[in-house]
């Protein structure tokens, strides 16, 4: 069984609601649409306080290259152009929108039939994928059309399906019922970059979507489901590239791309089949509602927008001892300042946890055991990175590489010392990066 | 006998021998340097804190050499010796004094727990600036104080320290030497260094945020809504309204004190000034009934003998804050997560 | 929703391992050799254990509380149980009293409290003890008492070191233990039911007892051989009692493994283990004393501040060329 080869942990699971069918969200009385919902320059709005607009009504344009626009999930009146709490735990700038009722735009094909068929060049589809919206659905919210738009080129698309962060599934129940469509998402990929061969891959511990999704593949030249060991971070890009075809991306700026891959979220490649064949920009996705005390754990179709604390009480509303709500996965998931935090582009699962759950162990002295260093995936030294960003020892830091972290937690996951490593790595990774590119500035 | 004459006369030659190596590496490998560097560094404090912006007081001291050169060290002061020692340097370098104000760091932010009430609880490390990369921090207000004392911790002079009964740095006017660290320590930028002022007594707004009006009262009873009364009130100009916050310009300031009176958030502090006396009669219209809104604590800043506040109705400053244009800036600074590029 | 929300940084989740566990398994996998100390040496090795735990434990309470005044003592990590075992297990079972507290008191308080306590010692507590004791009390630490006298204690009689005349010795009696020797050394076999109980637990990596083991035996082989005089299979007999004898097995399993002193790479336990290998068989061969596993660890122990600067873990990518 094919896996990534440095490192890694295997959390528990807690896949609560999986195999749950994905149910629809009913719809908001207020959609708050923060601007930066993506990595990249923030949106910039194209509507005014009092315009109408219908579903899937462009909002907001991209405010660059690397940046998306955003469109609306509802249909109803512009009420103000303020900021609002997002995920960052900040107020951000956002539009917020009465909704009224439910008109879409009428370019939108909202049958259920598969389209399977397109006359579009690999530069129209792209051309489309932006115009939509479309951005990395995994949580990173990179611009998808960036992505596809490779500076050197490839010759492998590989699908991340292997949803490795505890609790999550709405990836997993994508598949599972829309498997068809996530396949001509994929060959979209293919047509866009030109590219002859694509691997799904997924994780071990969803057997009957590896099956579904083998038998589909079938009928597709070309794509590969590629079964993976359960291991976190496997659905880092690096480790994903290094798990399926074995080819390891240099430090930045390196990306991808430069060893001939690409890689895309599954949830994206089901975005890009209903903007190109249906389309029907980002405006919704799937979002797992789940923790150990929530009393029904389950997958929601839902516009974006809405806030959060409506899925939670859809999935029968927030236990009296929570004592965190985190936007994501428990991994690399952030905790939200409250349940209204708006449900974004990135947004693949709300997780609440238990008051127990929810706090950190007592922090004890390093004992050197070297626990980080071996779950480390990129092969660094996570206690010695985490004491130099302490201590401020930027250029030692930068020496040890604290610049290729991918912030994966697993080595604060695994430290039998409770110590915050990613705390201080993640606050060293922010200065190094701001003496590198003060540096580069420079010169 | 013989034994000790051998030795004196080996050990006698070894002295030789390495005295006169000595001599020729010490003249051989001899630097070049200017002796005023040494006699500049001499009057200097010898804290090495950095405050001045260079590598301890030797860099200091050879910096200022080299600036003398060209004939001025305008732009460099110490900030611990402040102008006595400047003084002394400009002598030894034959140079004119330089004036420069005294300064003091401020601390731009009273939400204490009373004025600010927690909405959650942050459970990282202690570090101010880890905390302001997790979230807006643990009130409604994300442009003030973390309270995790970064600040307190960088001050080499004891100046600054926590009051655990505030959760707020405060500083010892004393011992502040306005060496800066403290503002660059604090990723808000809520310490600013500002003119001590005649007698020490100064105006400021203490608040950062910069939120609309309604937002920042929702969150802390004592900031800045930007309602303009402050800036109205003044004659002199010295009061700038930006992104929802008023800020005092101290070299327009003339202390007179108005705004402070018209500030319906009490955000605006009026710092070492004698008591005021209590006016004879009170005030004729209904609104006195006001105070009731105003919080039953008196801001606590180090050394500010609070002036009895002037009932000034609440009501009328959020229309005003609503006319304000401006969008609020986000945290400009807060580290971009570029996870997976 | 009554209480407030908690705002941290990701991970979420922990592992739930801590430094209890380890310690804790560590404990558990020194049970088997300190259940046949106390079957070997009766008494006497009871008493010494006791003593050597219960006064390491003190210590370090007593130090945490009067001399660092730590808000938050750390004796319930049990790291203080694991020293004063091992220090026990590095003792023979008649030595008085006096000097198992004195050597107690020097293990804890100069080799891990006054480099900060837990963590922070550069060099083994248990065996800074040892070697301490042995340095001051010279003839008590190497007069070891002879086995299965289940009474005696200070008044055992004692016998030499099977190390001082190992030709004649028997590899089986080494390796299950029917000899004099420390308390914990005896029994090879159970030391290594121990390592396999820190492996299953996860608690070491194979790394630094196998290196240890091998570069030993390699070295010893080599050794004998260039000294000549004596046929290949023999030596190899000579060289595997030379892992069974003494403390390889107790040094490189329970000794060497110490988290704190030992290096935080996969390579650079290797290099640790091969060369703690090497010089324990030079001091064995060529030294004065007998025996030489605890200067072979502390030697070592000087080195892996070194041996971590040069040894990094294998990165995930190369840098790119600038």
């Amino acid at each position: 069984m094919k896996t990534f080869k440095l490192g890694g942990v295997h959390p528990e699971e807690n896949k609560l609601s999986a195999g749950k069918k994905i149910e629809v969200m009913e719809l908001p009385k207020q959609a708050v649409f923060p601007l930066s919902q993506h990595i990249g320059a923030p949106a910039v709005p194209c509507v005014a306080k009092g315009d109408i607009v219908k579903v899937g009504t462009k909002i907001a344009d991209a405010g660059g290259f690397v940046s998306a626009p955003i469109h609306s999930s509802v249909s109803g009146k512009v009420l103000k152009i303020d900021t609002a709490i997002d995920a960052s735990g900040y107020r951000k700038p956002a539009i917020i929108i009465d909704v009224i009722d439910d008109e879409w735009e009428p370019t939108i094909d909202r049958s259920e039939d598969i389209v399977r068929e397109t006359t579009l060049e690999p530069k129209e589809i792209v051309a489309r994928i932006q115009e939509c919206g479309i951005v990395g659905m995994g949580g990173a919210c990179f611009p998808c059309h960036v992505k596809l738009s490779p500076r050197t080129p490839v010759d492998v698309v590989i699908i991340n399906a292997v949803e490795c962060e505890p609790y999550l599934t709405a990836d997993h129940s994508l598949m599972l019922e829309k498997p068809e469509q996530i396949l001509i998402g994929v060959q979209l990929i293919m047509k866009a970059v030109n590219v002859k061969k694509a691997y799904i891959a997924i994780e071990n511990n969803k057997p009957d979507a590896i099956s579904l999704m083998k038998e589909k593949a079938a009928a597709f030249p070309g794509i590969e489901v590629c079964p993976l060991k359960v291991k976190y971070p496997q659905g880092g890009e690096k480790q994903l590239i290094d798990a399926v075809v074995n080819r390891q991306v240099p430090n930045p700026p390196a990306l991808p791309a430069d060893v001939g891959a690409i890689v895309q979220n599954v949830g994206t490649a089901y975005a890009i089949y209903e903007a190109v064949m249906k389309n029907k920009p980002l405006f919704e996705r799937v979002v797992t509602v789940t923790g150990k005390s929530v009393k029904n754990p389950s997958n929601l179709l839902t516009r974006m927008g809405i806030p959060m604390s409506q899925l939670i009480e859809r999935a029968g509303g927030v236990p009296e001892d929570t004592g965190k709500i985190i936007g994501g996965g428990p991994m690399m998931g952030k905790a939200l300042l409250n349940a209204e935090v708006p449900v974004c582009k990135g947004s693949s699962g709300i997780l609440l946890m238990t008051e127990k759950e929810a706090g950190r162990g007592e922090e004890a002295p390093c004992i050197r055991c070297s626990k980080c260093v071996t779950a480390c995936p990129m092969g660094l030294e996570p206690y010695l990175l985490s004491k130099q960003s302490e201590y401020a020892m930027w250029d030692e830091a930068e020496a040890n590489q604290i610049m290729t972290c991918i912030e994966c937690g697993s080595c604060q996951f695994t430290c039998p010392s409770n110590r915050p490593l990613l705390d201080w790595i993640r606050q060293g990774k922010g200065t190094v990066g701001g003496i590198i590119r003060a540096r580069a500035a420079k010169k | 006998m013989n034994v000790i004459l051998v030795a004196v006369i080996v050990l006698g030659l070894l002295g030789l021998i390495l005295a006169a190596l000595l001599f020729l590496i010490a003249k051989k490998f001899a630097v070049e340097e200017d002796p005023r560097i040494a006699q500049v560094a001499d009057v200097l404090p010898q804290a090495n804190c950095g405050g001045c912006g260079f590598p301890g007081c030797q860099g200091f001291a050879e910096a200022c050499v080299k600036a003398s050169a060209q004939g001025s060290i305008e732009g460099k002061s110490c900030p611990v010796g402040g102008k006595a020692v400047m003084d002394k340097v400009s002598e030894i370098l034959g140079l004119a004094a330089v004036e420069a104000e005294p300064k003091v760091a401020v601390v731009r932010c009273q939400g204490s727990c009373a004025h600010r009430p927690r909405t959650s609880e942050y459970v990282g490390v202690k570090n101010c600036h880890v905390a302001n990369a997790t979230s807006g921090g643990e009130t409604g207000c994300f442009f003030g104080c973390l309270g995790l004392g970064e600040c307190a911790a960088s001050c080499s002079f004891g100046a600054l320290h926590m009051n655990p009964e505030t959760g707020l740095p405060e500083v010892d006017e004393e011992k502040c030497t306005a060496c800066g660290r403290c503002v660059k320590a604090c990723p808000r930028h809520i310490i600013e260094l500002r003119p001590m002022g005649k007698k020490g007594r100064r105006m400021s707004v203490l608040c950062v945020n910069k939120e609309k009006g309604a937002v920042t009262r929702k969150a802390c009873d004592i900031g800045c809504i930007g309602c303009g009364k402050c800036q109205k009130v003044c004659e002199f100009d010295a009061i700038i309204l930006e992104n929802n916050l008023a800020y005092i310009d101290p070299a327009k300031c003339r202390l007179c004190r108005k705004c402070e009176e018209a500030c319906p958030q009490h955000s605006i502090v009026a710092m070492n000034f004698p008591p005021r006396k209590p006016k004879p009669e009170a005030p004729a219209q209904p609104a006195a009934a006001a105070p009731a809104a105003q919080p039953a604590e008196a801001p606590k800043v180090a050394k500010v003998e609070t002036p009895t506040p002037e009932p000034v109705p609440v009501k009328a400053a959020s229309p005003v804050s609503e006319a304000m244009k401006e969008m609020p800036n986000p945290m400009s600074d807060q580290t971009q997560q570029e996870t997976q590029k | 929703m009554a209480n407030k929300l908690k705002i941290s940084l990701s991970p979420h989740v922990h592992g739930g391992d801590s430094v209890k566990r380890n310690m804790l398994w560590v404990i558990i996998a020194m049970l088997p050799a300190l259940l046949w100390s106390f079957y070997t040496f009766g008494l006497g090795a009871v008493i010494v254990t006791f003593t050597s735990v219960v006064s390491c434990v003190l210590f370090e309470w007593a130090i945490n509380k009067f001399i660092l005044r730590n808000p938050r003592n750390t004796i319930a990590d049990c790291s203080a149980v694991v020293t004063g075992l091992l220090l026990a297990f590095n003792l023979p079972s008649n030595l008085p009293l006096y000097i198992i507290i004195v050597g107690a008191l020097f293990a804890i308080g100069v080799g891990k409290m006054t480099f900060g306590g837990l963590g922070n010692n550069p060099f083994n507590p248990a065996l800074v003890g040892r070697v301490f004791l042995l340095i001051s009390f010279p003839v008590k630490m190497t007069s070891w008492p002879v086995p299965h006298q289940m009474t005696a204690y200070a008044d055992a009689v004692t016998a030499a070191t099977p190390l001082a005349d190992l030709g004649n010795a028997n590899l089986g009696d080494l390796f299950f233990g029917h000899i004099g020797g420390s308390m914990g050394e005896v029994s090879a076999l159970l030391l290594l039911a121990g390592f396999v109980i820190l492996l299953c637990a996860k608690v070491i990596s194979w790394h630094i007892p196998i290196s240890i083991f091998a570069s030993a035996f390699c070295f010893s082989v080599i050794f004998y051989a260039i000294r000549g005089g004596m046929p290949f299979a023999d030596i190899c007999v000579l060289s595997l009692k030379h892992l069974c004898a003494g403390g390889i097995m107790l040094g490189a399993i329970f000794m060497a493994t110490d988290y704190v002193t030992s290096p935080m790479t996969h390579k650079g336990m290797l290099i640790y283990g091969v060369l703690i290998g090497f010089l324990v068989i030079c001091i064995r061969l060529f030294g004065n004393y007998p025996e030489g596993m605890s200067f072979a660890i502390l030697i070592m122990n000087a080195f892996v501040p070194l041996i971590n600067n040069a040894c990094k873990p294998k990165r995930f990518a190369k840098e790119v060329k600038k």
